[in-house]
C-alpha cells in the first residue's frame, strides 16, 4: 500500500525523519517496499518568465516566445498554450529534462515550422500535478525567476509504498498506520472529526431492507446511507488529485475521489450512487444468476452467494467488490447517494475469488474493516462533500447491525517473557498496549486486556505477545543458546532416508548425473507410464506439460535426454533419486532411484578413442548399474530373484524384472525401440528403475558382530564345464543348477562362454561355466573331484535337459 | 709351452670369447668350450692328475684360479646380457603417456545442489540435535491449512497460490502442499495411530527437535518462483523454548551454513497463520558485486520466515499451549543454494541441462559433515 508523507503527517504529528519513519515501518511489522521522492522526479523543472510573446507567423495557434530562464541568455521557445503571454511566469523545463505527463524526454535544438525551440513551458498535466492541461501553468509575479520549482512549489511529496500482512486490515489506512507509528513512539495520533452533521430533512431513500432468507449466505451486516442534494461535482482539488495520483489512482470526480480518499486515508472504503439513477428502493440481497455491468467495464455473472445492492432494474453494486456503471457517478451528478457498509470478510473473499475481480474495497473489507467506523465513515464522507460539492444531507438511512466481537484477553505479565525470552517492564507492556488502543483493567500479574474494535485478530495472549514484542523490537529479545544435547546424537536418517542419500552418490560415483525433474508431467506420458489416474492429475494445472504427477521417473529423464540432445549432447548418464504417486494416497507415494545411460555413455567410456570402438549402451550396462546400486544399498543382485517380464518400456527381449517375493524391486533393460520414436528420442538407451521403498527393511540384529570369516589354507581349483542347451534355457538356470550341485565344496561359478551355430545345433545354445571348487579339510583327491564333477553334470543336465559338450 | 704359457694363452683366448658374446648361446658355447665336460680348462684340470706331486702343488692352484677367474667373468657377462635385454625390452614397451584417457563424460558423476544442501542442512542440525522429518507431497486440506489455522476463507489461504488435485472418489480435494509445514502437525499430534506409509515420520513426544526437508508446490512461475521448489522446514517444541532461542538456532546454523564466522539477522515482525508472534528474517550481506556475500556489506536479504508456534496450532496437535511451547521455521532450499553457490537462475534446477550439473553439481565423495567440512 502506498502513501505519501504529508498524507501521514495529516494523521501524525512527527517531526521523524523520511528514513527514521521507513526503519520504523519495517520494525513494527509493517515492511517497507520503497520510498519515491516525488520531488525528485520534478527537480529540473524551474520558474521562468515569458519575456516576450507573439504569434507564430506559420501558424493559427503557435507563439513564438523568448524565455528567462535565469541562465543570463533568453531562450528560444515555441508554445502551444493559448494562455501564454508576455511578462508572464511560468515553469521551465530545459532540454534534456524528462516529462512524466508525457513520458518522454524533452529535445532540444528542434526547429517548429521555421522557429527554433529549446526547452518548454509546461501545464500541470506535463508536471503531472493535476489533470490540468488546458494552458501553462501561470505563476505570481514574484515568483523568483531561475529558482527550482519543486522548491517555490514546496513538492516535496516523499511516497512510502508498504507491504500489509493478511491480518492487519487495521493497516489498511494511512490512520491505522500512524497509529502503529504513534504507539511505537513516532509522533502523536491526530483524530479527525467525525461526529454526525445535522440533516437537512428525511430522506428520499428508505434505510435498506435485507432480503435474506435465514438459509442463505449474508455478506451485507450493516448498511448506513446518506442521500446529499444539490451538490456541484467536478475535478476535486489540486491537493486531492496530487494525493491520489502520488500512490497510483486516477483522480476521476470530486466525489469518487473522495470515496477513495476516505478508503485509502481511513481504511474505510465507500461507495458513492448518482442519486437519479436509481430505479426506485434500493434493497440488499443475494444475486440470481444475473449479468452486472461493473466499473472496469467488465461483465461478471453473479450467482446466489452474492450480495448485491438492487434496484427495480437489477445490480446496482456488487456489494463490498464493486460498483456498477449504470449507477456511476459523473460531474453531472447532482443527487448522490453515499454508501458506508459493514460486510462479512469470508464472504466478500469469496465473492472477490469467484469473480476475480481485484479492488481497493475487496482488498480492505476481505481484511476486516473497523466495525466501530460505519456510521463515523459516512458522516466523515458527508463532511467532505459538503466542503467540497457543497448539497444538504438528508438523514442517514441505517439498516442492519454491525458484528463486534468485544474479545477480552486474560493477560499473565510472564507470558512475554515464557514466549520471547524477554524481560519487559509491566508499566512498558501496558503502556504499549495501551497506545494501540487496547483497554486495558485489573493490576497485578495478570491484566484484562479488551481488544479494539480494529483489530479482530487479536484473540489470545500470544496475539498481545508479538503485539508488545513488535513495539519493543525482535532485535532487542536476547539471543540464547538452545540446551545442547547431554549425549552424542543418536542415528539421525531413517532407513529410506539413508537409503536416498547412498543411492545418490553410488550412482554419481558411477558417472552419473543427479538430474531433478519436476513431479508433474504431461497426462500423455504419465498415462504411457502407468500413471494418468484422474486422483493424480491436477485441478489447476500451471502448464499442459505438467498436469499429471509422474508415476515413474523415466519421463522426466527422457525429457531431458531430449531437451540434451538438442543441446549436441547425445552420451548421457542421468539418474534420478525421488519421488513418484502411484496413487494419491501417502502410501502411493514411493522413493525410485532411476538412472538412464544414452549413445555410448558406458561405465568405462563413451564417444570414440584411440583404444577401441565406442559401443553403444545396453542392458548389461543398465543390470550393473542395479547390480552396483543393490550392493551400496546391501543387496545382492544374485539373491533377488530376476524375471525375464521387464517393464512396459523397456525392449520386451532386453529387458528384466528383478523381484523379492511378491514385491516387485525395480526393473533394467533397453527403451522399447517403439517409445523411443513416439518419445522423439534417438539412439539407444538404457535404463533401470529401484523402488527403495520395496527393498526389505534390514534385520534388526541385536550385535553388530559378523560372521566368523572362513580362510581355508587349501588351494581353490576351477574346473570347466560346456554344456549345449536349448536356446530358450537361461544361463541363470544353469548357474543355480551348478551353485546347487555341492553346497560345500562349490564356491563360485561363471559363465566364461556362450555361443550358437549351426555345429551345436538348430535351437541349441553352448554354455561354458568354470566351477571354483574350494577344498575344506583336505586336499581333494582325482575321486573326489570325479565326485563333484558328477553330481555338476548331473544337476545342471536334469534342470535344463542339456547335454555335456565333450 | 710351459704350463703358465698354456694357461696365460687361455685366459687372453677365453676373457676375449667371453667379451665377444653377444648373447645367452654364444656365452653359453664359450662356458661350454672352456668349463664343460671336454672343455679346454677342464682338460687343463684333468692333466694334473698325470703331473708329478711336485709340479701339482704349484700347477693346482694356478689352474683353478684361472677356471674361477673365467666362471666370475662368464657369470658377469650373463648379469650384463640380461640387464641389456630387459632395457631393451623396456624401450619396446614404452607407450604415448600423454594419450588420453577414454572420453568419459560419465566418469563425472555429479551430485545435484539440491541434494548436497540437504545434506549440509542434515548435517548443521543433526549436531544440534535435530533429526529428519517427513511427510507426503499430496497433502490433506487439514494438514496443509486447517491444522496449521488458516481459517477457511482467509485470505493467507491465498497467498499461498495452492495446487489443487481432482477430487478423488470421496469428492475430497487433496492438495500439492504449499509448504514443509504439514509435516509440523504429522510429527506433533497426539495420536496412536501409525503413519499412512513407511516414509512418514511417526509422532514424537515432546521434547521435539525436527528439520523437515522436501519438495513443495506453489500454482506460479516466473524468474524467481518455479511451480516445484524446495523447503526445510524447523520445529521445537518443549516446555521452555522462546525466540531468544529461535533467534540462536539460526544464527548458527546460518553461520555454519554459509561457512562464515558471523552473520547479522533482522528480525522484522510479520505474519504467518501458524506461528505467533511470527517474524521474517533478513541477512545483512553485500550484493554490491556480482555475488552476494553474506556476513558483509549493509544490504538485507530477505532469507527466512519464523515464529513462535501458533497456541491454536499447539492445541489442534491435542498439546496444551500454556505448557508446551516452541518455535517453527521455513528455508527455501534452492534459495539458500542459490545464494551460497551462486547459480543464477532457479529454472535451471530442474531442466537436467548436463552441462549445469557438471558445473553446479558436487563429487560423489564430497559428502557434507561437520568434521570434514560442509564444502570442499
Amino acid at each position: 500500500m502506498k502513501f505519501t508523507l504529508d498524507w501521514l503527517r495529516d494523521h501524525l504529528d512527527t517531526d521523524a525523519s523520511v528514513d527514521e519513519i521507513g526503519k520504523t515501518l519495517t520494525m513494527i511489522g509493517l515492511e517497507l517496499e520503497g520510498v519515491e521522492n516525488q520531488g525528485k522526479a520534478l527537480e529540473k523543472f524551474v520558474v521562468a518568465q515569458v519575456v516576450h510573446a507573439e504569434a507564430h507567423p506559420n501558424s493559427d495557434h503557435l507563439n513564438i516566445c523568448k524565455v528567462d530562464a535565469g541562465t543570463g541568455d533568453l531562450i528560444d521557445v515555441v508554445c502551444g498554450a493559448p494562455n501564454v503571454t508576455t511578462g508572464m511566469k511560468s515553469v521551465f523545463a530545459f532540454p534534456g529534462t524528462y516529462i512524466p505527463g508525457k513520458d518522454f524526454e524533452l529535445k532540444g535544438g528542434v526547429v517548429i515550422r521555421g522557429a527554433p525551440s529549446n526547452g518548454m513551458l509546461c501545464s500541470a498535466a506535463e508536471l503531472e500535478l493535476s489533470n490540468d492541461h488546458d494552458g501553462i501553468i501561470t505563476l505570481p509575479d514574484d515568483a523568483p525567476i531561475g529558482a527550482r520549482y519543486v522548491d517555490y512549489a514546496g513538492i516535496n511529496g516523499v511516497v512510502f509504498d508498504i507491504s500489509i500482512t493478511p491480518n492487519r486490515g487495521d493497516a489498511t489506512g494511512v490512520y491505522g498506520i500512524a497509529r502503529d507509528l504513534a504507539a511505537y513512539g513516532l509522533g502523536t495520533l491526530k483524530t479527525t472529526e467525525m461526529s454526525p452533521v445535522p440533516s437537512a430533512g428525511p430522506s428520499p431513500i428508505a434505510p435498506l431492507p435485507h432480503q435474506f432468507a435465514a438459509d442463505e449466505p449474508k455478506a451485507i451486516r450493516k448498511f448506513a446511507g446518506r442521500y446529499i442534494k444539490g451538490i456541484k461535482n467536478g475535478p476535486s482539488p489540486d491537493w486531492l488529485q496530487q494525493r491520489l495520483r502520488a500512490v497510483g489512482l486516477r483522480p476521476i470526480n470530486t466525489i469518487v475521489d473522495i470515496t477513495n480518499l476516505v478508503s485509502l486515508g481511513w481504511g474505510r472504503p465507500l461507495h458513492a450512487y448518482d442519486a437519479d439513477k436509481l430505479n426506485g428502493q434500493p434493497v440488499l440481497r443475494n444475486a440470481r444468476n444475473e449479468p452486472f455491468d461493473a466499473l472496469d467495464n467488465k461483465i461478471y455473472t453473479l450467482d446466489e452467494t452474492m450480495t448485491v445492492i438492487a434496484d427495480d432494474t437489477g445490480p446496482l453494486c456488487l456489494g463490498g467488490v464493486m460498483g456498477g456503471i449504470r449507477s456511476g457517478v459523473t460531474e453531472q451528478t447532482t443527487n448522490v447517494f453515499m454508501e458506508c457498509a459493514s460486510w462479512d470478510p469470508e464472504l466478500i473473499a469469496r465473492t472477490g475469488r469467484k469473480t476475480g475481480i481485484v479492488s481497493d474495497a475487496r482488498y480492505r473489507l476481505e481484511r476486516n474493516v473497523d466495525p466501530a467506523l460505519t456510521e463515523p465513515g459516512l458522516e466523515l464522507a458527508t463532511r467532505l462533500v459538503l466542503e467540497l460539492c457543497g448539497g444538504e444531507p438528508m438523514t442517514p438511512a441505517v439498516s442492519g447491525d454491525d458484528v463486534f466481537p468485544n474479545t477480552s484477553v486474560q493477560f499473565p505479565l510472564s507470558e512475554v517473557k515464557r514466549l520471547t525470552g524477554l524481560d519487559v517492564e509491566p508499566m512498558i507492556v501496558s503502556a504499549i498496549l495501551s497506545r494501540l488502543g487496547f483497554e486495558i483493567t485489573g493490576k497485578g500479574e495478570i491484566l484484562t486486556v479488551k481488544v479494539p474494535s480494529w483489530r479482530p485478530d487479536v484473540t489470545q495472549k500470544a496475539d498481545l505477545v508479538e503485539e508488545v514484542m513488535r513495539m519493543v523490537g525482535v532485535d532487542n529479545v536476547p539471543v540464547e543458546p538452545l540446551p545442547r544435547l547431554n549425549h552424542v546424537a543418536p542415528r539421525i536418517l531413517t532407513t529410506i532416508q539413508n537409503r536416498r542419500r547412498i543411492a545418490r552418490r553410488a550412482l554419481a560415483a558411477r558417472g552419473l548425473d543427479e538430474a531433478v525433474t519436476w513431479s508433474f508431467i504431461s497426462h500423455d506420458e504419465a498415462a504411457r507410464f502407468g500413471g494418468g489416474d484422474e486422483a493424480l492429475q491436477l485441478a489447476n494445472a500451471i502448464a499442459s506439460d505438467m498436469t499429471d504427477m509422474r508415476p515413474s521417473l523415466l519421463p522426466g529423464l527422457l525429457a531431458a535426454v531430449r531437451r540434451n540432445g538438442n543441446r549436441g549432447r547425445d552420451d548421457l548418464a542421468l539418474f534420478e533419486v525421488g519421488q513418484v504417486f502411484l496413487s494419491a494416497d501417502p502410501d502411493g507415494q514411493h522413493t525410485y532411484a532411476t538412472g538412464i545411460r544414452t549413445g555410448t555413455a558406458k561405465l568405462a567410456s563413451s564417444g570414440r578413442h584411440w583404444s577401441g570402438k565406442a559401443e553403444p549402451v545396453g542392458v548389461f550396462d543398465a543390470k550393473a548399474d542395479l547390480a552396483a546400486l543393490l550392493d551400496a544399498l546391501g543387496y545382492d543382485i544374485d539373491k533377488v530373484q530376476l524375471f525375464a517380464d521387464p517393464a512396459p518400456w523397456s525392449h520386451p527381449g532386453r529387458g528384466g524384472r528383478i523381484a523379492q517375493g511378491p514385491k516387485t524391486l525395480g526393473w533394467f533393460g533397453e527403451l522399447h525401440p517403439a517409445w523411443a520414436a513416439e518419445l522423439d528420442i534417438d539412439g539407444p538407451v538404457s535404463a533401470f528403475e529401484l523402488d527403495l521403498d520395496a527393498l526389505p527393511e534390514p534385520r534388526k540384529k541385536a550385535t553388530k558382530t559378523k560372521p566368523a570369516l572362513d580362510l581355508s589354507a587349501l588351494m581353490p581349483l576351477t574346473r570347466d564345464f560346456a554344456f549345449v542347451v536349448d536356446k530358450a534355457v537361461t544361463a541363470g538356470a544353469i548357474l543355480k543348477a551348478a551353485r546347487g550341485a555341492d553346497k560345500n565344496l562349490i564356491r563360485d561359478v561363471n559363465v566364461f562362454d556362450v555361443f550358437e551355430g549351426t555345429h551345436v545345433g538348430e535351437g541349441k545354445k553352448s554354455i561354458a561355466i568354470e566351477v571354483t571348487l574350494q577344498p575344506r579339510d583336505k586336499t581333494l583327491t582325482d575321486e573326489d573331484i570325479e565326485k563333484v564333477s558328477g553330481a555338476i553334470v548331473a544337476a545342471v543336465t536334469k534342470t535344463s535337459g542339456g547335454v555335456l559338450r565333450t | 709351452m710351459s704350463l703358465e704359457q698354456q694357461i696365460s694363452t687361455l685366459r687372453t683366448e677365453l676373457s676375449a670369447a667371453i667379451a665377444a658374446a653377444s648373447d645367452d648361446a654364444a656365452l653359453d658355447t664359450v662356458r661350454v668350450a672352456a668349463l664343460g665336460k671336454k672343455g679346454s680348462v677342464s682338460a687343463l684340470l684333468a692333466s694334473l692328475g698325470s703331473m708329478a706331486p711336485e709340479e701339482r702343488k704349484s700347477a693346482g692352484p694356478a689352474i683353478n684360479g684361472l677356471k674361477g677367474e673365467i666362471a666370475g667373468l662368464i657369470e658377469a657377462k650373463s648379469t650384463a646380457l640380461k640387464s641389456a635385454a630387459l632395457d631393451a625390452r623396456l624401450k619396446d614397451e614404452t607407450v604415448d603417456i600423454t594419450l588420453p584417457l577414454p572420453t568419459a563424460p560419465t566418469a563425472k558423476g555429479r551430485i545435484h545442489p539440491i541434494s548436497q544442501t540437504i545434506d549440509e542442512i542434515t548435517a548443521i542440525f543433526s549436531d544440534m540435535g535435530f533429526s529428519i522429518a517427513e511427510g507426503p507431497d499430496i497433502e490433506t486440506d487439514y494438514y496443509n491449512f486447517t491444522a496449521l489455522n488458516f481459517p477457511e476463507g482467509h485470505p493467507a489461504r491465498e497467498m499461498h497460490d495452492t495446487f489443487f488435485m481432482k477430487p478423488g472418489p470421496d469428492g475430497v480435494k487433496k492438495v500439492l502442499r504449499t509448504h514443509t509445514s504439514p509435516v509440523q502437525m504429522r510429527v506433533m499430534q497426539r495420536t496412536n495411530e501409525k503413519p499412512a506409509a513407511g516414509y512418514i515420520t511417526p509422532p514424537m513426544d515432546p521434547p521435539i527437535r525436527v528439520v523437515m526437508p522436501g519438495r513443495t508446490y506453489r500454482n506460479d512461475s516466473d524468474q524467481t518462483h518455479t511451480p516445484m521448489f524446495h523447503q526445510v522446514e524447523g520445529l521445537v517444541i518443549d516446555k521452555s523454548s522462546h525466540i531468544g532461542q529461535l533467534r540462536w538456532v539460526l544464527e548458527e546454523f546460518l553461520k555454519a551454513y554459509f561457512e562464515v564466522p558471523n552473520v547479522t539477522l533482522r528480525f522484522r515482525p510479520s505474519f504467518f497463520p501458524f506461528t505467533e508472534p511470527s517474524m521474517e528474517v533478513d541477512v545483512q550481506c553485500d550484493r554490491s558485486g556480482s555475488e552476494v556475500k553474506i556476513g558483509e556489506g549493509s544490504d538485507w536479504l530477505e532469507i527466512l520466515g519464523c515464529g513462535m508456534v501458533h497456541p491454536n496450532v499447539i492445541r489442534n496437535a491435542g498439546l496444551d499451549p500454556d505448557v508446551y511451547q516452541g518455535f517453527a521455521w521455513g528455508i527455501g532450499i534452492d534459495r539458500i543454494a542459490m545464494l551460497k553457490y551462486g547459480m543464477p537462475d532457479l529454472r535451471a534446477f530442474f531442466d537436467a541441462d548436463q552441462r549445469w550439473i557438471d558445473h553446479y553439481g558436487f563429487r560423489p565423495l564430497d559428502l557434507p559433515t561437520l568434521f570434514g567440512g560442509l564444502s570442499s
